[in-house]
């Protein structure tokens, strides 16, 4: 009998709660020397906050986290994890702009000081790019500012993987090839394998689920802030895969079939192409229609909503709009709610112009608007001239769909509305919308979060920053959203 | 070739030394005694000070903030120095090294409670003017005799501000720009996220920086005593903005982490020397500022046609 290889990490029963959302619900996660462990789930499934634990970025509410057999728990941080040899490789990039290649290797490395510490960096980073990209053309003097996001996360790679006087143990890669091409992503997998072979281990984080069956000794799966599977890579195929991350669309959830109309009808009132479409597909919403935009976050819904808003007050190239529209912002903080004013404030102003009486706001009309959508919205206050920081967060996104809802636009943008709103009031804006949309109302419905698309009549789904695929509901499943929005090319 | 001569970039680390070139040319033209060993020094005599709180300015910028309240905090010191560090040195400097801590604190507390610096720093300046005040309530003093020989020495050959002020850059430059710790200083304010996820303390980094702008602060109160022989409480108001004006100028980027210590130091020779040619041009009194202004509008005008030219 061979001895098992040595445990470098042991997380056990991480838990983590921003506010009233539960990231991560008890997590269990070991990873042996030598081990490639990929980590995959859906946007939301806990992947990048139980990474961020283990790079000692983020401290976990309870739990244990036990590195080379000492348990480090409360000590735990960013030092103490590089002391261990572990890195991470972050999603979103962690380099200065405004330093050079050579420069943020050095911030990287404590050991990095005294005379001639620009030329060790310069050739630390040198060398290590060389080896894992051969071929790249950054020079250690080049300001990290000036280079392509492609370039910039090779630089980030690489500087993961050099070594001064800390050990190197494990190395976290968070969608590391979300920015490379098809060949550097091939090197970077290359070494991956190697350097695994040599006795570091690797947890992979990527959405490219051939890159994880490809690269990976072991999988887990993710879902809801838990683990759901974790297997050997072998036992897994891409369909399995998927199969785990998903969940099926309850029953209840599920609109009433009356409401299903297969043929799509009624007059056109938004017609969009996406610039960089391979294709002809375009994207079209018909009056009354309630349309999902589907995929992975960030791949171009938003700036489709935003093409589409655009178009409304100034003529588009590629895009059509036929009548008033409105948006709801899904990130309400920064581009949803005024912080300072009133709930009633916050509802009235994209109707004001309505109520514009000899120069001056009619206040009798704007308080009327807003007592009658405290009444519809059931917006959960005493007064409506609180301020709207009063409100929870589902009920300040309440107060937005009164504001879109309540205005003239008969086409109503919503991006990603429901982010953190608690379950009773998703249900109740559910219902809403689709009386509206009954009432003849058009709705583009960008959103995370599979289940909400069964109540479009219509779905998109985009990779890339282009439609990949689209079809009615009647055809909709969660298998195949994932599998349109996973696919790559073979 | 050409493209490797217009190279954007170039350019723009070109532009603070460039743009003081100009106008020392323009300087010399309308009033050629000007170009003499006397004729300089008397031009640029108040530009050390004033280089030193713009340096004290960029150490802030470098952060991610704003410091409104140099130029009150340069006035006590000066007020400090013509009365406490003359007449019982010992406690003068010990006045100036808590004021040097203060500043420090002052980083601190913007960093903890995560408050928009023109604020705390603009709350800070009616503290400095009244700790000012009552350290010298109507203006006079006695400079230290050792800082007006100081500031009165002659160099062979270069005047001395320019000696000053070519020595002070140095230095800053190299600390700032070649050291190890001065790149982690730099990213704090390019990336602080990633800066911290690489296990360095922001808080330290804040508290060096406001503690640096705090020590260049004394340094230029001390040293504009020096030309002055007394003190007074406003004597330094108009430094927060040139401070402001002159790092800009020397092409430093109010976010970012964008600096460049000599641009700095040459944004400041240029505001002052700006001074000076309004006045060889009979300009009034009363439009200089104006005019100063309309100078800094050029050139920060030719940096935003520059940076177009490098985004393409």
């Amino acid at each position: 009998m061979t001895q098992p290889p040595r445990e470098i990490v042991n997380l056990g029963n991480i838990a983590k709660a921003f506010g009233a959302v539960r990231a991560l619900a008890g997590v269990d996660l070991a990873v042996a020397a030598g081990e490639c462990v990929g980590l995959v789930g859906h946007n939301g499934a806990g992947k990048s906050t139980l990474m961020n634990v283990l790079a000692g970025t983020l401290a976990p509410d309870s739990g244990s986290i036990v590195i080379d057999g000492k348990d480090l728990g409360r000590r735990y941080d960013v030092r103490v994890a590089h002391q261990h040899g572990i890195r991470c490789v972050f999603q979103e990039l962690s380099l200065c702009p405004n330093l050079t290649v050579a420069e943020n290797a050095r911030i990287f490395h404590k050991s990095l000081t005294g005379f001639g510490w620009k030329r060790r960096a310069a050739g630390l980073i040198a060398a290590k790019l060389d080896e894992i990209f051969p071929g790249h053309d950054i020079q250690p003097g080049d300001t990290v500012g000036d280079l392509s996001i492609g370039r910039r996360q090779m630089v980030e790679i690489a500087r993961a993987f050099t070594v001064t006087d800390e050990p190197l143990g494990l190395v976290i890669l968070d969608e590391p090839t979300s920015s490379l091409d098809a060949v550097t992503a091939g090197q970077l997998l290359g070494f991956v394998r190697r350097l695994v072979a040599g006795g570091t281990s690797v947890i992979l984080i990527s959405h490219m689920l051939g890159e994880v069956l490809g690269a990976c000794s072991r999988i887990v799966v993710m879902k809801d802030g838990g683990v759901v599977a974790g297997r050997p890579a072998a036992d897994f195929t891409r369909d399995s895969l998927v199969a785990a991350m998903g969940t099926v669309v309850e029953a209840h959830d599920a609109p009433a079939a009356a409401s299903l109309t297969a043929q799509r009808q009624g007059s056109v009132m938004v017609k969009a192409r996406v610039k960089i479409q391979p294709d002809d597909r375009a994207f079209v919403a018909h009056r009354g229609e309630i349309i999902g935009l589907a995929g992975l976050a960030g791949h171009g819904q938003t700036k489709m909503l935003l093409q589409i808003y655009a178009a409304a007050t100034r003529r588009d190239l590629f895009a059509e709009v036929a009548a008033p529209i409105a948006i709801i912002a899904g990130d309400r903080q920064t581009d949803g709610i005024f912080p300072l004013w009133s709930i009633g404030e916050n509802v009235t102003i994209r109707s004001l112009p309505r109520m514009v009486r000899h120069f001056l706001i009619d206040q009798t009309a704007a308080r009327a608007m807003a007592a009658e959508w405290h009444r519809q919205m059931r917006i959960k206050t005493p007064d409506m001239d609180h301020n709207i920081l009063s409100l929870s967060g589902g009920n300040q996104q309440k107060a937005l769909f009164a504001r879109a809802l309540g205005s003239d636009a008969e086409i109503v943008l919503m991006d990603d509305p429901m982010r953190g709103v608690d379950v009773g009031t998703k249900l109740e804006v559910y219902e809403r919308i689709r009386q509206e949309a009954g009432a003849g109302r058009t709705f583009l419905w960008y959103t995370t979060e599979t289940d909400e698309l069964a109540h479009c009549d219509h779905v998109y789904v985009f990779r890339n920053g282009i439609i990949v695929d689209d079809f009615p509901r009647a055809e909709l499943t969660e298998a195949r959203v994932l599998r349109a929005s996973f696919h790559e090319a073979a | 070739m050409l493209q490797r001569f217009v190279n954007p970039r170039l350019l723009r680390s070109a532009l603070p030394a460039l743009s003081f070139a100009i106008l020392l040319v323009a300087i010399f033209y309308t009033q050629p005694r000007t170009m003499s060993y006397f004729g300089l020094n008397l031009m640029l005599q108040y530009a050390v000070p004033i280089a030193l709180a713009t340096l004290a300015q960029m150490f802030v910028i470098t952060v991610n903030d704003l410091d409104l309240s140099i130029g009150p905090f340069v006035g006590l010191v000066a007020c400090i120095g013509a009365t406490f560090l003359y007449e019982t040195p010992l406690l003068g400097i010990l006045m100036l090294l808590g004021c040097i801590l203060l500043y420090a604190a002052m980083g601190a507390l913007i960093h903890l409670r995560n408050l928009p610096s023109i604020v705390v720093t603009l709350g800070m300046s009616f503290v400095w003017l009244g700790i000012a005040v009552l350290v010298l309530p109507t203006p006079g003093g006695k400079a230290p005799e050792y800082l007006k020989a100081l500031m009165s020495l002659q160099v062979p050959l270069v005047p001395f501000p320019i000696v000053a002020a070519i020595v002070i850059a140095v230095v800053v430059h190299v600390a700032l720009m070649y050291s190890s710790y001065g790149v982690v200083l730099r990213g704090a304010g390019g990336n602080p996220r990633a800066v911290a996820r690489a296990g360095w303390s922001l808080l330290k980094t804040k508290m060096i920086m406001f503690g640096l702008a705090g020590f260049f602060g004394v340094l230029s109160g001390l040293s504009l005593i020096g030309l002055t022989t007394s003190g007074d409480a406003h004597i330094a108001d108009r430094y927060t903005l040139y401070s402001i004006a002159g790092a800009i100028l020397g092409g430093a980027e109010f976010v970012g982490g964008r600096v460049s210590p000599v641009g700095a130091v040459l944004g400041a020779l240029t505001l002052t020397l700006a001074g000076s040619f309004l006045i060889f041009l009979r300009v009034s009194p009363d439009w200089q500022i104006g005019a100063q202004g309309a100078i800094l509008i050029l050139v920060l005008a030719l940096r935003a046609l520059i940076s177009r030219g490098e985004v393409r």
